[in-house]
């Protein structure tokens, strides 16, 4: 006989939080709609989209840039976008700074939405604050010794978002097209912003 | 507590890796985890409740879990500890899914709760909290960080106790999460971002030209000679 018809058995993890959400259902503790709309929110509604505009408008206005630096929950909130406590922290060729949480997960949700896995990672967490040159080599960024580095351990509600180096070749780009290069990567630390290779490649 | 999730410094993990696009969530019940969790306000309990939960994992167990999982383990105990849910409960309606696995999570709507979460969920998180007494400490101050090794809740990792920084940065007043945790009360303290010589820390295993900042209430530093 085929059991081409049946399900794989939920794992334990999965029967555990039906358990748990029919309770808090029944109990009128939550609701189905409030569930889904949260899942909903950080699925689509936020995301590192808030974090590269941010970043634009620094590159592109010095102002907002010394705003941000000073004050980034505020200067966040002048774009729309609300957050805890944030601190912007500036890469710039002698400084390169990265963030990350040893402790559980901390991340800067404002402006990049949830965290991927691999900042949540053993790996990440362990190593970021004992050998971040070799682990960012890893990752694909070479940073040579004179560049000092520096690791914010995210131990408290501030949360940490890095504003990377304007790559070179952007002159007079627009604001949309510069927040269009801005990866996460670049924002936590573990990459720099790049200018992607001519289609056809290079002359 | 010296849990498995107090992580820098450990080796033994291997190359970081990341996944290409990776969704949110990985399968619908950890996006059911997390909304759980997310409103933990309304269900009662604290973020620093919240992340003592995870650190109380065995960890054995804590080490084989994935990040879901661990949150599960959390809310599971937030719960059960506030009374929200009873053990008997619980079993009784694992048993009841296990000997059922077509039955649904039954659905129930509530518009006004609804309406009400768009206002959470743009709601700014605030935990700065006025102190009453001013700063032990200024930027530019050379501290020592504490070496006792409390059993409860704490954000002092053991990677950088009984270590020497200098104040980078001081934040104003923020709820203490070494009591908050434990449903002890807010307790604001002044934060500080305390920054650290890699070589402080991992002596000479330090790479070079390289510091750390954590940020640490004001009970967790000494003024340093």
């Amino acid at each position: 006989m085929s059991n081409s018809h049946h399900p794989p058995a939920p794992s334990e993890a999965e029967l555990r939080t039906k358990a748990i959400e029919a309770l808090l259902i029944e109990k009128g503790l939550l609701s189905s709609d409030v569930i889904d709309r949260v899942i909903q929110y950080y699925e689509q509604d936020i995301g590192p989209l808030y974090g590269a505009r941010v970043v634009a408008r620094a590159w592109t206005d010095p102002a907002y840039k010394e705003r941000l630096l000073r004050d980034a929950t505020a200067a966040i909130e002048e774009l729309g976008y609300v957050g805890n406590h944030l601190r912007v922290v500036e890469n710039t060729p002698q400084v390169h700074n990265v963030v990350v949480c040893t402790l559980c997960s901390c991340y800067p949700w404002a402006v990049l939405g949830l965290p991927p896995s691999w900042y949540k990672s053993f790996e990440y967490r362990s190593r970021m604050v004992l050998e971040p040159r070799v682990v960012l080599r890893e990752m694909g960024l070479e940073l040579p010794e004179e560049v000092e580095i520096r690791v914010w351990d995210s131990s408290s509600e501030l949360r940490y978002m890095v504003l990377p180096e304007r790559p070179a070749g952007t002159e007079g780009w627009s604001e949309e097209e510069l927040a269009r290069l801005v990866t996460r990567e670049a924002m936590i630390g573990v990459a720099k912003v790049q200018v992607p290779a001519p289609v056809g490649g290079a002359p | 507590m010296n849990g498995a999730h107090d992580l820098g410094g450990m080796h033994g993990f291997g190359p970081v890796v990341r996944e290409e696009n990776e969704p949110v969530f990985h399968a619908p019940w950890e996006g059911v985890v997390f909304a759980i969790n997310r409103l933990r306000g309304w269900l009662g309990y604290s973020i620093d409740e919240s992340r003592y939960a995870i650190e109380t994992m065995p960890p054995q167990q804590y080490l084989a879990s994935s990040y879901y999982e661990r949150w599960l383990y959390g809310v599971e105990r937030n719960l059960l500890q506030k009374g929200l849910i009873t053990r008997e409960e619980l079993e009784a309606k694992l048993a009841y899914f296990r000997e059922h696995p077509e039955a649904a999570v039954p659905r129930r709507e509530d518009p006004a709760r609804l309406a009400a979460l768009e206002r959470e969920l743009r709601a700014p998180a605030r935990f700065a909290r006025p102190v009453d007494s001013p700063p032990r400490f200024q930027v530019g101050d050379a501290v020592l960080t504490r070496r006792d090794q409390p059993r409860g809740h704490t954000r002092l990792p053991r990677y950088a106790r009984g270590r020497r920084g200098v104040i980078q940065a001081h934040h104003g007043g923020y709820i203490f999460p070494d009591t908050h945790a434990h449903g002890r009360g807010e307790h604001p303290q002044h934060l500080y971002t305390v920054c650290f010589e890699a070589t402080e820390l991992w002596g000479a295993s330090a790479e070079p030209n390289e510091r750390i900042y954590l940020d640490l209430w004001e009970s967790y530093l000494e003024p340093a000679a």
